[in-house]
Formats: C-alpha cells, sequence, structure tokens
C-alpha cells in the first residue's frame, strides 16, 4: 500500500521534475533514465531469472552502434532505426548465449565479462569498417517525432522517462504472468523447475534475448542524445555499474528507479565533495550490503484476486479447506477428515 | 499395451552399474510400487523415466512412444509427472504460486500476450489458479495458498509437491518416497489420497519403504536389488518370494 503511494508520487515527481531543473541537472536526469532503462531490462535477466549477467553494455554498444551506421550512412531516421537496434541486439545475444546460457552462475559471469571486452575491442579496431574505431560515429542525428524535432534536453528527458513508464508497465506485466513465475522458479531451483515441466534453457534464453531487446532500443536513445558515440562509452565499467544497480535494487523495478538514481543521481550531488564521495558512496554500498543484503525493495508478493472468490466458495459449500496433515494431527476420527475430502473430490471428477 | 514399459533399461556411473538390464510395465489405471533396499537403484530408474538422467542401453516407452533422452520438461508435457525423493519446492514462493509452476505446461499464453495481459492470457490465468486451488483443496492445503511453501510442515511439503505435479495434468504419476518423514496418521491421509488420485484416472508409480503402505495399495510391486529386478507380481507373491526375503534378511521384520 505504502509502495503504491510512493510509486504515484514519484511518477508525478517526475512529471513535474525538468520544470524546476536547469539543462545541466536536466540531463542528468537524462543520464538516471537511461541507466534505468538498462537496469530494468537487465532485471529481468538477472533479478528475475538470477541469471549472472555482467555484459549488458555489449547489447547497449550493439544498439547504439546499428543506430549510428543506418542513420550516418543510409541517413535513416532514429525512430525507424529503433526496433532495428532491438533486434540486432537480440540476434547477437541469442547467438553468444545459446552456447554458454547452461553454465552455472560464477562461469556465466565470467563469460559474459568477456563478451563486453570483446565487443568493445571488435568496435575499437573498426569491425567492418563501419564503426570507426577508437574515434568512434559522430553526426548522428536528432529524431524526429512526425514535424517536432527532438533537440534540448528537456525534449531527451520526456523520450527517455516516457520509455521508462512504457517499460515499467510491460515489465510488470511480465512478472505478473507465467513467464515472470517461470524465471522466478529457475532461479529459486532450476531442476525443480525443469522437472515440473518448465523448458529452463528456453526461458533463461527467452529473458536473455528481451534483456538485449531492450538494452539495444536504448542504445538508440542514447546515440541520438549524445550524436557521437565511442567504444569507450561501453566499457566494463558500464556492465559493472548496471549490475550494481540491480543487485542493490532487490529486484522490483520501484527499487530499480531508486537504485538507478543513487548510482548515477547520488554521485553528482555529492560533486562538491569531490573525490571523497566515491569513497563515501563505497562506504555506504558496504553498509547497505551487511544491513540489506536483500537488496533495497525485494518485490511483494504477486495478487490473485480470484482466489479469494474460489476460498469462499470452498468455504460456503462446507468442504474442508484447511490445513492440510498439519490440521489433522489434533483431528480425533480414526478416518483423516482431508482424506475423506480428497476422496470426495476425487469422485466428484470427471 | 502398457501405459509404461521398461526394457533392457541399464544406467552407469562411472564403474558402479546403478541399474541393470531392468524391465517391467506398468498398466494404466494401477498403482504399482518399486521397492528394494536402500541404494538399490529406485531414485535412478525415476530420474531415467523423467529425463534427468538417459540411460546407456535399453528402451523406455511411455504409451507406445521413446522417451528415452527427452528432457525432463518434454516428460511432464507427455503426461508423467513426479515428486522428489528430498523435497524440492520453491520454498521463497507461495504455496499457490508452487502449484501455477506445475500448471506451467499446460498454459499457452507467450511473452507479447504475456507483457501486455490481453484479455485471453487473463482468461487461461484466471483458469489455472482456480485449477491449482482444486489440486490445493484436493490435498487440504487449499487455505494455505498465499503462506511461503517452505514454512510447511514436512508432510504438507510432499502433499504439496503432489499437488503440483496433478496440476500438470498427468496420465502417470511417480512419487518418490511420498511417506518419508510422515507419522503415522499423515501416512493414513496419503493412502487415501493416493486412492483418490488413482480414481481420477491416473496411474501411479511409487517408491516407498514403508511396506504397510506399499502392501495396501499396490497391485504390484517391482523389487530391485543392486539395479537388479528380483521379484515382480502382486504383493503377496512378492512377499513370499525367497529372493526377496533374503534381500531384506536383516532389515525390519516389522515392517512386513
Ligand atoms: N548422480 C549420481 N552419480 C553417481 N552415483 C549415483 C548417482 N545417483 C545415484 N548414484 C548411485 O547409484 C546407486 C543407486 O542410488 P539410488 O537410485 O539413489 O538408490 P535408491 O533410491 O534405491 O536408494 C547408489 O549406489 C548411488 O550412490
Ligand atoms: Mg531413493
Amino acid at each position: 500500500m505504502t509502495r503504491t503511494v510512493f510509486s504515484v508520487a514519484l511518477g508525478a515527481l517526475i512529471c513535474v521534475l525538468p520544470l524546476f531543473c536547469n539543462a545541466y541537472w536536466t540531463d542528468v536526469c537524462v543520464m538516471i533514465g537511461l541507466y534505468a532503462l538498462l537496469s530494468l531490462s537487465l532485471n529481468v535477466i538477472l533479478g528475475q531469472a538470477g541469471i549472472f549477467h555482467m555484459g549488458h553494455a555489449a547489447f547497449f554498444a550493439v544498439g547504439a552502434y546499428t543506430t549510428a551506421i543506418c542513420n550516418t550512412l543510409w541517413q535513416w531516421p532514429i525512430f525507424l532505426t529503433m526496433p532495428l537496434a532491438g533486434a540486432t541486439a537480440a540476434l547477437f545475444a541469442l547467438v553468444v548465449a545459446r552456447p554458454i546460457i547452461h553454465l552455472r552462475g560464477d562461469y556465466l559471469l565470467i563469460v559474459t565479462i568477456g563478451i563486453v571486452e570483446i565487443v568493445r575491442i571488435a568496435l575499437l579496431n573498426d569491425v567492418f569498417g563501419l564503426t570507426g574505431g577508437s574515434n568512434g560515429i559522430f553526426g548522428i542525428a536528432r529524431p524526429r517525432f512526425f514535424d517536432f524535432r527532438i533537440v534540448k534536453s528537456i525534449h531527451f528527458y520526456y523520450l527517455v522517462w516516457g520509455m521508462v513508464g512504457i517499460s515499467l508497465v510491460l515489465f510488470y506485466g511480465l512478472w505478473r504472468s507465467r513467464f515472470g513465475r517461470a524465471l522466478n522458479c529457475i532461479k529459486a531451483d532450476d531442476v525443480a523447475a525443469e522437472g515440473c515441466g518448465i523448458n529452463v534453457s528456453r526461458y533463461k534464453l527467452a529473458a536473455f534475448v528481451l534483456g538485449a531487446f531492450w538494452a539495444g532500443m536504448v542504445g538508440t536513445l542514447y546515440a541520438a542524445k549524445m550524436t557521437t558515440i565511442a567504444p569507450e562509452s561501453f566499457n566494463f565499467m558500464e556492465s559493472v555499474i548496471i549490475f550494481a544497480v540491480v543487485i542493490l535494487s532487490g529486484g522490483s523495478q520501484l527499487g530499480v528507479l531508486i537504485s538507478a538514481f543513487l548510482f548515477i543521481g547520488l554521485p553528482e550531488l555529492l560533486r562538491e565533495f569531490s573525490d571523497a564521495r566515491m569513497l563515501v558512496f563505497g562506504l555506504a554500498m558496504m553498509l547497505m550490503m551487511i544491513w540489506r543484503p536483500q537488496g533495497l525493495l525485494p518485490p511483494g508478493p504477486r495478487r490473485y484476486p480470484v482466489v479469494d472468490r474460489i476460498l469462499g466458495k470452498l468455504h460456503s459449500s462446507g468442504q474442508n479447506a484447511s490445513g492440510g496433515l498439519a490440521g489433522l494431527a489434533g483431528a480425533e476420527v480414526e478416518t483423516p477428515v482431508n482424506a475423506q475430502t480428497a476422496a470426495r473430490t476425487g469422485e466428484d471428477r470427471p | 499395451m502398457s501405459l509404461l514399459a521398461l526394457s533392457d533399461v541399464t544406467k552407469v556411473f562411472g564403474g558402479l552399474i546403478a541399474i541393470n538390464d531392468l524391465s517391467f510395465t506398468v498398466e494404466a489405471g494401477s498403482i504399482v510400487g518399486l521397492i528394494g533396499p536402500n541404494g538399490a537403484g529406485k531414485t535412478t530408474v525415476f530420474n531415467c523415466i523423467t529425463g534427468n538422467y538417459t540411460p546407456e542401453r535399453g528402451q523406455i516407452l511411455f504409451d507406445g512412444t521413446s522417451i528415452r533422452g527427452l528432457r525432463p520438461h518434454r516428460v511432464v508435457e507427455l503426461g508423467i509427472a513426479r515428486t522428489f525423493q528430498s523435497i524440492r519446492l520453491f520454498g521463497k514462493l507461495p504455496v499457490l504460486e508452487n502449484v501455477l509452476a506445475g500448471r506451467h505446461c499446460r498454459m499457452r499464453a507467450g511473452l507479447l500476450s504475456c507483457m501486455l495481459h490481453t484479455p485471453a492470457m487473463r482468461r487461461e490465468e484466471e483458469a489455472a489458479v482456480a485449477r491449482c486451488m482444486e489440486e490445493l483443496d484436493f490435498v487440504g492445503l487449499a487455505d494455505r495458498c498465499h503462506e511461503a511453501a517452505g514454512g510447511l510442515s514436512y508432510g504438507n511439503q510432499r502433499l504439496l509437491e503432489v499437488a503440483r505435479a496433478l496440476a500438470a495434468d498427468p496420465r502417470l504419476l511417480i512419487l518418490d518416497e511420498p511417506a518419508g518423514g510422515m507419522n503415522d496418521q499423515e501416512t493414513a491421509a496419503l493412502v487415501e489420497i493416493i486412492r483418490a488420485i488413482r480414481a481420477r484416472g491416473v496411474t501411479v508409480l511409487l517408491i516407498e519403504h514403508d511396506m504397510r503402505l506399499v502392501m495396501q495399495i499396490c497391485e504390484k510391486l517391482v523389487v530391485l536389488e543392486h539395479g537388479t529386478l528380483i521379484a515382480e507380481g502382486e504383493p503377496e507373491t512378492v512377499r513370499a518370494n525367497p529372493a526377496v526375503i533374503e534381500a531384506y534378511l536383516g532389515a525390519d521384520d516389522e515392517k512386513w
């Protein structure tokens, strides 16, 4: 309940915030939004499915370069490149993840770190003669929405945070579905998940590819905002920050937003303390991991509104809907009550 | 034709032959018990059937089609659901979601419908929840659907595993020591539940140490020792079989 109130308040704040910010702080907010998007997409992979993936910047890079290349070489409009950027990143994720997705946590972590490095080095070496080497690509056009040119910080602010809003809704829907439950089961115990009928490798792969698709689309927004991209923007540190945002968040989407603010916004606010700020920051992280190892805000329980109706029906029909075998311990009757119920419902079935 | 037929199944771990040329059948509609001393290879047989292990040799036919080497989720889709000897619930997830995990393979909503909560997806979801609540009521746990599965008593956790398996609409239910850790009263309730499961038309294959339970409900017993079949048939005949008595010599006579 408090969470709902807080979410609504936060939503309202985000809507009006740029009215009180200068261009600099609006830009900071745009960066927070971009990291929030990347973290929300990684949250599906790491938070929901428990796949230790520390190479998310690689997919972000693939998306950004796809947009940059299509726009500068062939003058594609930015928004048109967005689905392509997502699809390219997703395809890349599919190819690299397929052989490694079954690896156990720590091994997978190492391999995904390798992926970022491979991508960065490939970009540095001007792969296919398209990526511009260490200089990167510049002169990326501004996006257009019909006749409206998105140029100013505040325009990007609403573009990025609008996308955050859409992502929140879609990923929340995913979490509250068989898909989200399957990912949570896999995270808890993949052998049990497979044993009760969940195609573990398919769902892991799907989570990975979906997360990569999103990161690719965020790459488009980033390229459009910056107009210049270079390999160094997609290094290992970026991956680590996104990873840390998700771990700190605890796995809920609200947690991810707060955590993205803490990681990207707070260091800016503390800028006047210059070097000491990273010290404070590191210390805060350590204390956090000691006192709240589960993260800031773990997801609450999913709600199933139909359950109450079903329970009501069970009670009114006089059936025994209690305690299972635990209820039996105190029962005096010779034949267990629950077993009778079981036999009866059994016969009722077609 | 038998619902399940193993022929000449052999499973080797390194140098250890865990199952040796094992053949037996399970007829549709029956309750069959797989018994034998500890380490005889019973759980390994189950793991070969459910796809957790692939046997080195031999054939496993379910309703006429080979299931040898299929991945576990495929075996569940085909209609064989199981419980684990060492309980494997999703302990932090609510009871209801554990059962919903078993229902997963009978649901169809794809990635996009899940993200968008389309009307068809909502309908499917509601039907699945209703069905899972029925299964919980069947084992007597409906009222505890919101609790974390890990907080249930041992006996109730075993029942929850049964409910989770039943939610997958199995034709064959495989139970690995379902009465393990239950007291007499709980075991008596379990017997009724297993009978009710058969009354629903589900065939049951179970491993059990509690001989009284096995004698009470099984129409057929398969006895393993050191991975080899030593007896097979009706409980009364098997019980009188000298080889079986030999295998169990030193074991608790009371249990017989
Ligand atoms: N994954 C495994 N790796 C190696 N040996 C195993 C494995 N699983 C079972 N075994 C061995 O196979 C034999 C049969 O084990 P199991 O099937 O669990 O016996 P039961 O269930 O009848 O008590 C035991 O000797 C056991 O140590
Ligand atoms: Mg065993």
